[in-house]
């Protein structure tokens, strides 16, 4: 109903383009712009003048700066994988509640609130060579020398679940218990057992949502910084591309060189989020064969 | 489909913490009846319909099939089909794969498949819809769909979950009939959640009712709408009056005088009603007959409280000059204020213990 009455515009249409002013704003302001802001920089190289590549070259031609992408998506793609399959499993195992539901959320959940330099303290407190964790195993006789959990890849992918975990978790659960119970109960008394149930019925279903989830860890995971700082070696095994954009921003202050590495993160990002979107009509392609007609 | 049961026995209580659902649920069905579970909500008749489908485990009791013992088989090893009451098709499967995929998960040869679904469709008289996805259905087709998903695999027992309470009045009535149709044509036996009289009485051959999770009275829908055993049964099969009375004397072919708050009422009893005994004579709004004749016996005057039109007569509310309140349903034009005789025929007048007092069956 776009007029109420001939030639009268309706108060609803004026309000509902009200209401879109503030957010396409912030779009515009926070994301459009300094996006486009961002291509522009890196096409102006300070050496150069005019338009030029020479930044892109430079990158792909360093394989100090290149090796980082490869670290980078070494650190991101195991890591979605194992949180959002832990997240998962967790989620479509208390689909239906469980006993001490809601302590057991909020233990689980309770990261989230925490910074990430908190959290990165509480970690190499907890498993650096004098934590807890290795003084525990050391004193039951199970080690001989610490473990070394920090400062490298592990301690990296140890801080990353535990900020993305929480959050990956609730949004699986919502997801996940927002699926009618009797469609799997339907399932069950048409013969398909609890796994048939999970890959034939729930996967096909869960699968837009587990598609996000894999989209945003992934997205948050590609952008590490400051736990590969942090928990990592920031100068050599865990040097992440969000490292190198901020190495030539913050300490070369060359900032179109910056701009260009940090496009190139995007392109990567960009590429992941095409790939899981892949995969995912994959998915439900594959388990809905055989069911389907031919 | 030849392949039904000779007999469902089984006996259950169920406890979600400290309360109780089921208690001492206890009932035997024989092959190829119709059978209704009717109770309001939270009598725990869809919780037990849940457990003989093997989706909720019982707390304590079995069920046995044809001298089997089956509660401690998983859903998927039991062979009945379920009809849920929000259809739950599969959303990402089409028609055809809702209804092929029990046979598929048995690895049916893919023609058999073809033919049978092919087959189901047409006895749920929606040939053409093979392709259509469940979100392109409207709720009447969707739970002919699932009907058909359950009978394509020609289940031992059929147990249906409330399957029309989400459907209109006009399409409730039409699917009514269409399941006792296919159950009578397949020879199937059945076991029908409900909490509408109408559904059950029209449905069933037997009709069990049930309060607080405990068997109120199981009996045939003649047997549970003309004999009552109890005041529940009697309020929910549609006794609307009630009126507290002291037995004066009873006779051999079951007939009864009883009297209290001013009213001599005579009726008839299946129960073991002494004189001077506490009962409650009960009797329909439909079966109040409304007049002007002076007050006689089993009538009682009153004055006309509200009149409700209801197209096919009068919802009216008589306030006795006993001081009760009658619900009368009747043909006769009365208004507001007015003065009427209601009449009681003794053979429509039940007399019951009072609550409390052997209740249960």
């Amino acid at each position: 109903m776009r007029r109420t009455r001939a030639g009268e515009p309706s108060e609803l249409d004026l309000m509902a383009t009200a209401c879109l002013v503030p957010s396409l704003l912030y779009v515009l302001v926070m994301f459009v712009y300094p996006f486009l802001y961002g291509i522009y920089m890196s096409l102006r190289p300070a050496k150069v003048a005019g338009f030029s590549l020479a930044n892109y070259l430079t990158f792909f031609g360093d394989e100090w700066q290149y090796r980082t992408v490869w670290i980078t998506f070494n650190i991101a793609v195991p890591n979605t994988v194992v949180v959002v399959s832990v997240a998962l499993l967790l989620a479509y195992g208390m689909r239906r509640g469980i006993w001490l539901e809601r302590t057991v959320t909020t233990i689980l959940v309770l990261p989230i609130s925490l910074g990430v330099i908190l959290l990165a303290e509480g970690i190499i407190g907890f498993y650096g060579a004098r934590g807890w964790f290795n003084q525990l195993l050391l004193g039951l006789g199970l080690l001989n020398e610490p473990l070394v959990l920090t400062h490298n890849y592990i301690g990296v992918m140890l801080s990353l679940f535990m900020q993305q975990f929480p959050f990956c978790f609730l949004m699986l659960l919502g997801y996940i218990s927002g699926i009618d119970p009797s469609i799997e109960n339907s399932a069950r008394t048409l013969g398909a057992g609890p796994w048939t149930v999970f890959y034939k019925v729930m996967l096909p279903l869960m699968a837009p949502g587990i598609a996000i989830a894999f989209a945003l860890v992934f997205v948050m995971s590609f952008g590490v910084f400051p736990s590969a700082i942090l928990l990592g070696q920031p100068a050599g095994a865990t040097r992440t591309i969000a490292i190198a954009a901020y190495q030539q921003a913050f300490e070369s202050y060359d900032m179109s060189y910056a701009s260009a590495i940090a496009v190139i993160m995007g392109v990567f990002q960009m590429a992941g989020l095409v790939i899981i979107v892949l995969l995912r009509r994959r998915m439900v392609m594959a388990a809905t064969m055989g069911v389907g007609k031919r | 489909m030849a392949v039904t049961i000779q007999s469902l026995r089984f006996r259950i209580t169920k406890r979600f913490g400290a309360k109780t659902v089921l208690r001492d649920f206890a009932l035997e069905v024989r092959g190829r009846q119709f059978v209704t579970f009717l109770g309001p909500s939270g009598c725990g008749k869809s919780t037990a319909l849940n457990i003989l489908a093997g989706l909720i485990p019982a707390t304590d009791g079995d069920v046995w099939i044809d001298g089997e013992r089956i509660d401690h088989l998983p859903p998927e090893k039991r062979g009945f089909g379920m009809v849920f009451q929000n259809y739950a098709l599969f959303p990402h499967m089409t028609v055809f794969g809702n209804i092929a995929f029990g046979l598929q998960l048995q690895r049916r040869p893919a023609a058999e498949i073809r033919e049978r679904v092919r087959g189901m469709l047409e006895l749920v008289q929606l040939p053409a819809f093979e392709d259509r996805y469940p979100g392109q259905l409207s709720g009447g087709q969707q739970q002919r769909i699932a009907i058909a998903r359950a009978l394509v695999l020609q289940p031992r027992l059929m147990l249906l979950d409330e399957p029309l309470s989400n459907l209109d009045a006009k399409l409730r009535i039409e699917m009514r009939a269409e399941i006792k149709r296919l159950h009578t044509n397949l020879g199937l036996t059945s076991i029908y959640v409900t909490h509408d009289q109408t559904e059950a009485l029209s449905l069933s051959d037997w009709v069990v009712v049930m309060r607080d999770g405990v068997l109120m009275q199981a009996g045939t829908p003649q047997e549970i709408h003309d004999q009552p055993r109890n005041l529940f049964v009697a309020d929910f099969m549609g006794f609307r009056n009630f009126f507290p009375v002291q037995v004066a004397s009873v006779h051999p072919d079951g007939s009864v005088e009883a009297a209290g708050n001013g009213m001599r009422i005579r009726g008839r009893t299946r129960h073991a009603l002494v004189p001077g005994a506490a009962a409650v004579a009960a009797i329909r709004p439909d079966d109040v007959v409304v007049g002007q004749q002076a007050a006689g016996s089993n009538s009682f005057r009153g004055k006309v409280e509200i009149v409700e039109y209801l197209g096919r007569g009068n919802e009216v509310i008589l306030a006795l000059e006993t001081g009760a309140r009658l619900w009368v349903h009747t043909p006769e034009r009365v208004t507001p204020g007015e003065s009427v005789t209601a009449v009681f025929p003794p053979e429509k007048v039940i007399l019951l213990p009072p609550e409390g007092a052997g209740g249960a069956a």
